[in-house]
């Protein structure tokens, strides 16, 4: 465990060897994602939308886990997930945006993704991430 | 009698609080500062920078899509708009996306004028920001050039 700035015990998943692909059009949530990942031990890469999220893949990357932003130019979350899912890539992906209604999480949980945050992400929500996919067991 | 060390860290504190009692910041700010740890001791600043960065981009070209007087591309405008909803709910600019939520209904609603009063609001409202979150920013540096150390400060 780590302590962070206010004295939390934060867990180190340094040992579990995990892996994250962040994807993200925005340099603000980008930087806020990577180090959310820092802090708990997860490797991590990022990209700028989905289409090089799903280049990274045809070119024989692989993570763990992927946290998708929806709304991206070029290529959103939704099509990128549908897109990964098609190549048969079972990498868990968590939906992480600001749009919160009813019927864009649908479509969006229904692309195919494993989880689903509402931005912005903190350090709570990114381990209930991880709890609900089983990459962290709290105890 | 305080020293110089305990003077600047109180109006520190007295002057993170009142950014948070006046609305300019919430939570989120308070969650970025969680982060910022012996790896990365400029992380917060970093991160406001990119953010205001990313306020004066999308200013401008909301502000250029709004002068094509008769011919606005109100989807561009809305879609900037929540750009910069994101990055403002994201570092905490608790005022700066208010504003955004206000400019997104006027642009849904092709409310020209109120596009562009709004539009004005949120340029002044993320100046105003930039220029406190540099004096909270000076007031850190004195203290850790006084030997001091920053406190935590409880919301």
């Amino acid at each position: 465990m780590t302590r962070d700035q206010v004295g939390e015990e934060l867990p180190n998943l340094a040992e579990s060897k995990l892996t994250a692909l962040v994807v993200d059009d925005s340099f603000v949530n980008q930087t806020i994602h990577q180090k959310l990942l820092n802090r708990l031990g997860i490797k991590n890469d990022v990209v700028t939308n989905g289409k090089e999220a799903v280049d990274v893949y045809c070119s024989g990357g692989n993570y763990d886990l992927i946290l998708m932003d929806m709304d991206m130019p070029i290529m959103n979350g939704i099509q990128a997930t549908k897109r990964l899912r098609e190549m048969g890539i079972e990498s868990k992906i968590a939906g992480v945006t600001t749009r919160a209604n009813e019927g864009e999480k649908k479509e969006f949980m229904e692309a195919g993704l494993n989880d689903f945050q509402e931005k912005p992400l903190t350090i709570s929500k990114l381990l209930s991430i991880l709890h609900k996919l089983n990459f962290y067991v709290q105890t | 009698m305080d020293t110089l060390i305990a003077q600047l860290q109180r109006q520190f504190r007295d002057y993170t609080i009142s950014l948070y009692h006046q609305g300019f910041l919430d939570d989120q700010f308070t969650e970025l500062k969680k982060l910022q740890d012996e790896c990365s001791p400029d992380f917060v600043a970093e991160v406001v920078t990119l953010f205001f960065e990313d306020c004066e981009k999308l200013i401008s070209n909301m502000a250029r899509a709004l002068d094509q007087t008769g011919n606005v591309d109100f989807k561009l405008v809305g879609s900037s708009v929540h750009q910069l909803k994101g990055s403002s709910s994201s570092v905490g600019a608790k005022r700066v996306k208010g504003l955004c939520i206000t400019l997104k209904e006027c642009c849904d609603t092709q409310n020209y004028e109120g596009c562009v009063r709004c539009l004005q609001q949120v340029d002044i409202e993320y100046k105003t920001l930039k220029a406190k979150l540099q004096d909270l920013f000076n007031l850190e540096q004195q203290i850790v050039q006084a030997g001091g150390r920053i406190p935590q400060v409880d919301i």
